[in-house]
């Protein structure tokens, strides 16, 4: 059986419009001819979406009983049994009571696509399991259902529906989205401006991220040509930066780390910490210290921290940066060399030379090195 | 020809020992700063800190060799898990980090910050104590209840703290701060 297609409507908050934008594609499909069936809709008393569902089949809910009441569930297997070419099933992070198929509809949605079923579905950005924490302190509301990241990773297509805190509000005001009881506690908690604005910006960015992960994945490295020709071949196709700082276990590094967190919240992007340890070194002692330290510090930021047992520092980073999509490499400014060491290529040309063209190389200045320079 | 070889040899023998000479001494080296080193720790909540509690404990680390650890204390709600990240505040923290280790590096001190998390300023500090060995704690008394360390957290952190603990008398010249501005990290000493 070919597996089907799967595309997410993803947005911001509820009252954007996926579900009746899901339905609205579904009517589209129907009209090309296909066989489209609703596998599961919430129409949530909206008017306007449940007019969008008109003339759609909908596989007939099943009913559950849990904890003394019963509930209305998606029937998956009658959606495997009636086997549309495409399903429509809204809410995409529902948790399933116990005794059904699976804990969690996107699990259901995957046995459905398994079975050669096309889906669409929807998705709120705040129940994507990575977000959930930032969103949290964003907003200071926390959801308990929650998906994986890779849930949208296994998308065909994401699309946002995009909307501006004012209209949505301006939409919620007018009762397009609860009902009027329930109107002035939304605006006055989730619904307010400075939430729906983080939020927005959380989903664009997911989906920008999202887009960049495909085509880091689709893009095969040819490397071929002059460098100059492969910089203009590559970089108009990057979508966003993402930040590498290689830091040492030591207290310096902190600030170097400081200074990628700062540059990295400038350009809106994801940032990784980078140790490259020489092999046989011992976690001990000062080093263990200050790896603890700053494991805890890319922690409170948000930031990767990893640690690459490797002889060759150039090569481990060439390597990470190929695979993670790094951009942007930053690393403290070396010791004096001595010795022999004079001989030898500074860190940052080595990298600019085993990266992929386009991966710029800045140098973090030592407090006391600037200061001299200053002076 | 023999002699040009011999020539030859010595000199790949002479670079090759210069080599390995100069790899083992590198890899002597301890990658921290130290095992020994004295620490003072500074901790602090907010947007702020006096600046002569900031002196103080540059001084102390001055006379003693020492270097500081200025540590911010993020209380994190019960609504979020105690590990997550926490950006907002963070971008204070690191202003504040920042502007202290310039003044430090201006005096010469070296700097090792944290920022540590805990359900309250006094969870956070407890977490703190029990995770990093320090000789002196700085710690500035507020001369009205702020948002900070209360008395009680001070008497507290007396009967914990296993190392000296140096509390400053509230005094007129804590009007001067070291503080960042409300948009987040652009640093400044503030007077």
């Amino acid at each position: 059986v070919t597996r089907g297609r799967y595309k997410i409507f993803l947005g911001m908050a509820a009252g954007v419009g996926k579900t009746y934008r899901m339905l609205q594609e579904g009517q589209a499909e129907l009209g090309e001819g296909r066989d489209v069936a609703i596998g599961y809709l919430e129409p949530h008393d909206r008017r306007e979406t449940t007019d969008q569902a008109w003339g759609l089949e909908v596989v007939p809910r099943r009913q559950v009983a849990y904890r003394d009441v019963t509930v209305e569930e998606m029937d998956l297997p009658e959606l495997l049994r009636r086997s549309p070419e495409l399903a429509l099933i809204d809410e995409l992070a529902h948790s399933n009571p116990p005794g059904l198929e699976h804990p969690k509809r996107y699990q259901d949605i995957a046995d459905a696509i398994g079975a050669g079923i096309d889906v669409y579905s929807t998705l709120n950005v705040q129940h994507l399991e990575s977000l959930n924490d930032q969103v949290a302190e964003l907003t200071g509301v926390r959801v308990r259902e929650t998906v994986p990241d890779s849930v949208l990773g296994t998308a065909d297509e994401v699309v946002l529906i995009d909307l501006t805190p004012e209209a949505l509000v301006e939409r919620l005001r007018a009762g397009k989205v609860y009902p009027g009881g329930t109107i002035d506690a939304a605006l006055n908690n989730f619904f307010r401006i400075e939430n729906l604005a983080a939020l927005r910006e959380v989903s664009l960015r997911q989906v920008a991220e999202s887009v960049e992960s495909k085509r880091l994945t689709l893009q095969r490295v040819e490397p071929l040509g002059t460098r100059q020709e492969r910089v203009s071949a590559e970089v108009p196709k990057a979508v966003g930066e993402r930040l590498l700082a290689l830091v040492r276990p030591q207290p310096s590094s902190q600030r170097l780390v400081r200074r990628a967190w700062r540059s990295a919240q400038r350009l809106g992007t994801g940032l990784d910490l980078l140790w490259v340890k020489p092999p046989g070194q011992s976690l001990e002692g000062e080093v263990e210290r200050q790896v603890t330290a700053l494991r805890q510090l890319a922690s409170v930021l948000g930031a990767k921290f990893l640690i690459e047992e490797h002889d060759d520092l150039v090569a481990a980073v060439a390597r990470l940066v190929r695979e993670r999509g790094i951009t942007y490499i930053m690393v403290g400014e070396s010791e004096r060399p001595r010795g022999l060491a004079r001989l030898r290529e500074p860190l940052p040309q080595r990298l600019m030379r085993a990266t992929p063209p386009g991966v710029d190389v800045r140098i973090v200045a030592r407090r006391s090195a600037a200061k001299e320079e200053g002076s | 020809v023999i002699e040009h070889v011999l020539v030859g040899v010595a000199l790949v023998l002479g670079l090759g020992g210069g080599y390995l000479l100069a790899r083992s001494r590198r890899h002597a080296k301890p990658a921290g700063d130290g095992e020994d080193v004295h620490r003072i720790l500074l901790p602090f909540t907010g947007t702020e800190i006096s600046r002569r509690a900031v002196d103080a404990a540059l001084r102390l680390a001055r006379a003693e060799n020492a270097s500081l650890m200025p540590a911010y204390l993020a209380a994190v709600p019960m609504r979020l898990p105690l590990g997550c990240s926490i950006p907002n505040e963070a971008g204070q923290a690191m202003a504040m980090l920042e502007a202290i280790e310039q003044r430090a590096a201006a005096q010469g001190v070296p700097v090792d910050a944290r920022i540590e998390r805990g359900r309250s300023y006094r969870h956070a500090l407890a977490r703190l104590l029990e995770s990093e060995k320090f000789d002196r704690v700085v710690v500035p008394a507020e001369a009205s209840g702020g948002e900070g360390l209360s008395g009680d957290d001070l008497v507290w952190l007396l009967e914990r703290a296993p190392a000296e603990v140096l509390i400053l008398r509230p005094a007129p010249d804590d009007a001067r701060r070291v503080a960042v501005g409300a948009a987040g990290p652009v640093s400044h000493l503030a007077a």
